[in-house]
């Protein structure tokens, strides 16, 4: 039995990810997944349905899923529909978050309202909405950095609400009665319209009452057009260029001109109706109808649509995450009890895990066409990628689990950290004009990104001898050699990643500002990073520390590299502060305090370390 | 060797001053990110890394807080050297070491040369314009130009460090004196009141509407300072007037002395080149649906006077233009996307940091290559 325990740990993890992959199917009559794969422009890049549905779910209450007042559980897909064509009961969901109790005073409401006591609906928001926008807006007057929690809240919550309103606003206008009763015949009345306004400039007879209601339908559009977040129209040719891309106020306008209403105005417009009416076949016929036109379009743009929404349900990063804990914690036991059975289960969770995450990275890659890393959310992902690709090497050459449970610990702390970022919004932006270069991306960030991953794992392998050292027996001299060792190449490693990505980070400035180094602070932060290395290799060398000498300023090492990575966004100046983030600031300075725990720790007098009581002739002194 | 100059030379070529060094550019460079939320990234640039002594000014006096960037990048240059020089004996093993610090202190020397030599301008040029000079961001110079001859104007500058000092300018091509009376390094103009009590300092041109008011000076990225200065020129007969000059006025102000007219200005310090560039066009092209940029690119005329470059650039974010020593950078853009703004960068040791890093990475990926072969080397036979 227990020989056989690591195969069928493998078998249960494979068996978990082929799970996750499986196509999600659909819980009723309706073809929600069809649906979910239409794709529309936002933010500048042609995505899935699905993925609008799931980021906004995520910026507004920082989860995807939707409970509705009876608590019916909603796909993201079918809270999206509502939003569209069923206003009535999406403002009844309780979609928006909030945490801020001065933020719910402006609304008067209490916790105990709220779904999971933080979670509200647009409906029980609606009476203090006019109060948060003047709340935002005396927000807005101050400098972001300096905006007190409160101030923060309301700005975010406004913004949320705008979203929201926006998203609503996408296919039919607010306030309009019948909307999409009218709609359904834009293809005979704008004509008719048109054919009566002509007659009426040539001063000739014609129906007043069609006139007048094509300067009604002229406002409707305009105002559309204003507000509709999707921009899901796609022009009649030349789909395959997303900047020609259209919301449905803007095509309507067209049709205003032209007398042609874009067939796919006409889809929307249809299976909105047939949603509203619950009527599952025009649903259907209207969604598979539209998709074969695209079809025949834009074939490779659907292949990625279809690819994002698969990657969307199947959540590989959070498959990885559970089996990154699975693994940390197999290789735990594995020091106390059964080194190697359990160290080789780890083992193998470990591949498992960081199969299905670089399989997830590809994926992402491969959907935007960039380098992995493209910005916060995805330096997180790689960090972690790189960190547990040397942590395999180290496993292959030692054979001790502290590979594996290093991997187990930075691959979940690292996507933990990723799922956190995520819910800014769409983790996949389009870049902005100065980092729109795909070879200093893929050269300087990825180098720079290693450089960091190796930074941590030294720091984390430090913090393995360390509590190995003073609070179990199992860390025998062997081990602590070659974990000294680990520490030691990791540290070459990472000061020669980091030195080679900070350089390229100079190069790519002086190409595009004209200077090599300009001291800004995320310049500065890898800098530092590199410094940092450099020290405790000079150190090592000089003979001004040994073994735990060693430790502890690799440990100091996670504390240089977050600082770089997070901290210096934190300040917001710089040509570098994209990433500005408010709560992750208190995040940081729990992490650091933990570090500084741990090299206290290192203090600890060597005969007072559980591992080093009973001999007394040991290198760690 | 005697007691002292060993003592000395222990000093500067041991490990332990290496790792100090280290530790005190590490505090350098985290201190001076952090002042980069009072002082911006120029301010800090000049109080931290560019000087000997970071000094903190409390409370009216300037205290000595830190070494600056020049004493430790000194220190660790004389270190490294002087390790080398006492300890270099050549070894295969130890190749790799000896570029990585051969790399450093090109670098270190490239980072000092850059300091002395690197100028930045710019060059804003609005649709169709034609220029053939760069700007400077920062500093500024009086320009007094003999406009008599309508063929051609004469231009006399004078540095602004000279109306800051109060000196007193006399120049043969000039037949007035220039007397600085006040300069502020900073300041906004105010018209004056009718009924305002005190007196214009200024005697002619715009001076007698508006006043100068002094403030403090800003480190700000995304703003400038606007000094003023009045200024009195003195002919041999007596004084002709005192003008308040501004970079806050954009015209030039005229008066005539013995039969000649003169404009008078106070502008960014001009570097002119023997080449003109044109605006042909600017574009900003945004993502669909979004205000993210996704290019800003200038589509420029170059001509030489000497006819050898008469065609079109194309300048745009990650690829300038290098020509006559400059190096023109797409920078910004404003007036409704019908200006461009280019950054214009002379820095003759431009190449320095590249040889130094290509040297540099040369030297880790051997050291570290060479201890790699060694490790796996003594693996291999423990697990056969």
């Amino acid at each position: 039995m227990k020989k056989y325990f690591p195969l069928i740990v493998l078998a249960a993890a494979v068996l978990l990810v082929a799970i996750s992959l499986l196509p999600t199917r659909n819980v009723d009559a309706y073809d929600l997944a069809a649906f979910g794969r239409l794709p529309t422009l936002v933010n500048g890049r042609l995505k899935p349905l699905d993925t609008v549905a799931r980021t906004t779910l995520l910026t507004t209450q920082g989860r995807q899923r939707v409970s509705t007042s009876e608590g019916r559980s909603l796909a993201p897909t079918a809270w999206l529909l509502d939003v569209l064509f069923h206003p009535e009961a999406a403002d009844s969901y309780q979609t928006f978050e909030i945490v801020h109790p001065d933020v719910l005073t402006l609304f008067n409401l209490t916790p105990e309202e709220g779904g999971g006591k933080k979670r509200f609906s647009i409906a029980q928001l609606s009476k203090g909405l006019t109060e948060l926008d003047r709340q935002a807006t005396l927000a807005d007057e101050v400098d972001a950095p300096v905006r007190t929690p409160f101030q923060r809240a309301v700005i975010q919550l406004r913004d949320n609400v705008i979203l929201y309103q926006r998203l609503q606003s996408s296919i039919v206008p607010p306030g309009v009665d019948h909307y999409l009763d009218h709609a359904s015949q834009f293809a005979t009345t704008i004509p008719a319209g048109l054919e009566a306004l002509k007659a009426q400039r040539a001063g000739q007879p014609h129906d007043a009452a069609l006139t007048k209601n094509l300067l009604e339908l002229s406002q409707i559009f305009t105002s559309l057009d204003s507000l509709g977040y999707l921009l899901p129209i796609p022009p009649k040719t030349g789909m395959d260029q997303p900047s020609s891309w259209k919301n449905a106020g803007a095509s309507l306008q067209e049709s205003l001109a032209t007398g042609r209403v874009n067939p796919a105005v006409v889809t929307y417009i249809a299976l909105g109706a047939a949603w509203r009416d619950h009527n599952p076949e025009a649903f259907n016929t209207a969604v598979h109808a539209y998709r074969a036109k695209l079809e025949a379009a834009i074939p490779a743009r659907l292949l990625k649509c279809d690819v994002e929404t698969r990657f969307n349900a199947s959540q590989p990063f959070y498959t990885s995450m559970m089996l990154y804990v699975a693994a940390f914690l197999l290789a735990v036991f594995s020091w106390l009890k059964w080194p190697d059975v359990l160290g080789r289960s780890a083992f193998w969770l470990i591949v498992v895990a960081f199969a299905l995450a670089t399989a997830g990275i590809a994926t992402r890659m491969w959907l935007e066409s960039r380098p992995p890393v493209t910005n916060l959310y995805s330096s997180a992902l790689f960090v972690g990628w790189g960190a547990v690709a040397l942590c395999l090497v180290l496993e292959a050459v030692y054979k001790n689990a502290i590979g594996s449970g290093t991997a187990g610990l930075i691959g979940f702390a690292t996507l933990l950290i990723a799922h956190h970022l995520s819910l800014g919004g769409d983790t996949m932006e389009m870049m902005r004009a100065v980092l729109d270069s795909n070879f200093w991306l893929a050269t300087h960030v990825v180098t720079v990104t290693v450089g960091y991953a190796a930074t941590f794992l030294a720091g984390f392998l430090a913090l393995i001898y360390v509590f190995r050292g003073v609070f179990t027996r199992s860390l025998d001299q062997k081990t602590a050699d070659t974990l000294v060792r680990m520490v030691y190449g990791i540290v070459c490693f990472a000061t020669l990643f980091s030195f080679v990505g900070t350089v390229l980070g100079g190069i790519w400035a002086d190409q595009s500002w004209g200077r090599f180094w300009g001291w800004d602070p995320k310049e500065n932060g890898a800098l530092i990073i590199v410094l940092w290395n450099a020290l405790i290799l000079h150190a090592r060398w000089g003979g001004l520390v040994k073994t735990r000498g060693l430790m502890s300023l690799a440990i100091f090492g996670n504390i240089v590299t977050a600082w770089s990575w997070f901290g210096v966004n934190m300040l917001g100046v710089g040509l570098h502060s994209y990433g500005f983030m408010d709560a992750a600031f208190w995040w940081l300075i729990a992490f650091v305090a933990t570090q500084v725990a741990a090299m206290l720790l290192v203090a600890v007098p060597a005969d007072r370390w559980h591992s080093f009581a009973k001999t007394t002739a040991h290198s760690a002194s | 060797m005697s007691e002292v100059l060993r003592y000395f030379r222990d000093f500067f070529v041991s490990l332990k001053l290496t790792v100090v060094l280290i530790a005190f550019s590490i505090l350098l460079v985290f201190a001076a990110t952090l002042d980069q939320t009072n002082l911006g990234i120029w301010g800090i640039q000049q109080k931290w890394f560019r000087t000997f002594i970071v000094f903190q000014e409390v409370r009216g006096i300037a205290l000595p807080l830190f070494p600056g960037g020049y004493l430790i990048g000194g220190l660790m240059l004389i270190n490294l050297v002087a390790a080398h020089i006492y300890r270099f004996r050549f070894v295969w093993k130890k190749s790799g070491i000896f570029l990585t610090h051969l790399g450093l202190i090109l670098l270190l020397v490239g980072e000092l040369l850059s300091g002395i030599w690197q100028e930045e301008y710019f060059m804003r040029l609005n649709n169709g314009e034609t220029k053939n000079y760069a700007e400077s961001y920062r500093t500024n110079e009086l320009a007094v130009t003999d406009t008599t001859n309508p063929g051609f104007d004469e231009v006399i500058t004078i540095p602004q460090d000279m109306l800051a000092r109060h000196t007193s300018v006399k120049l043969p091509k000039l037949p007035f004196r220039i007397v600085p009376k006040v300069f502020y390094p900073n300041s906004t103009l105010q018209s004056r009141s009718a009924d305002n009590a005190t007196p214009a300092i200024a005697t002619l041109g715009a001076g007698l509407t508006l006043d100068a008011a002094p403030q403090p000076v800003t480190y700000k990225q995304d703003a400038t300072n606007n000094p003023s200065a009045y200024v009195e020129l003195v002919a041999p007969e007596g004084s002709i007037g005192t003008f308040l000059v501004s970079t806050a006025l954009t015209v030039p102000q005229s008066f005539t002395n013995a039969g000649r007219t003169w404009k008078i200005t106070l502008r960014p310090k001009r570097i002119y080149r023997p080449l003109s560039l044109t605006l042909m066009k600017f574009n900003h092209d945004r993502y669909a649906g979004t205000d993210i940029p996704k290019n800003f690119s200038s589509r420029i005329h170059l001509k030489t006077p000497d006819g050898r470059d008469d065609r079109d650039v194309v300048i745009y974010m990650n690829n300038p233009l290098r020509y006559a020593g400059l190096t023109f950078y797409q920078a910004g853009f404003a007036n409704n996307d019908m200006t461009t703004v280019l950054q214009v960068v002379r820095n003759p040791s431009w190449l320095l940091p590249y040889v130094a890093c290509s040297v540099m990475t040369a030297g880790l990926l051997i050291q570290f290559g060479i201890h790699l072969v060694g490790f796996v080397k003594r693996r291999r036979p423990a697990t056969a």
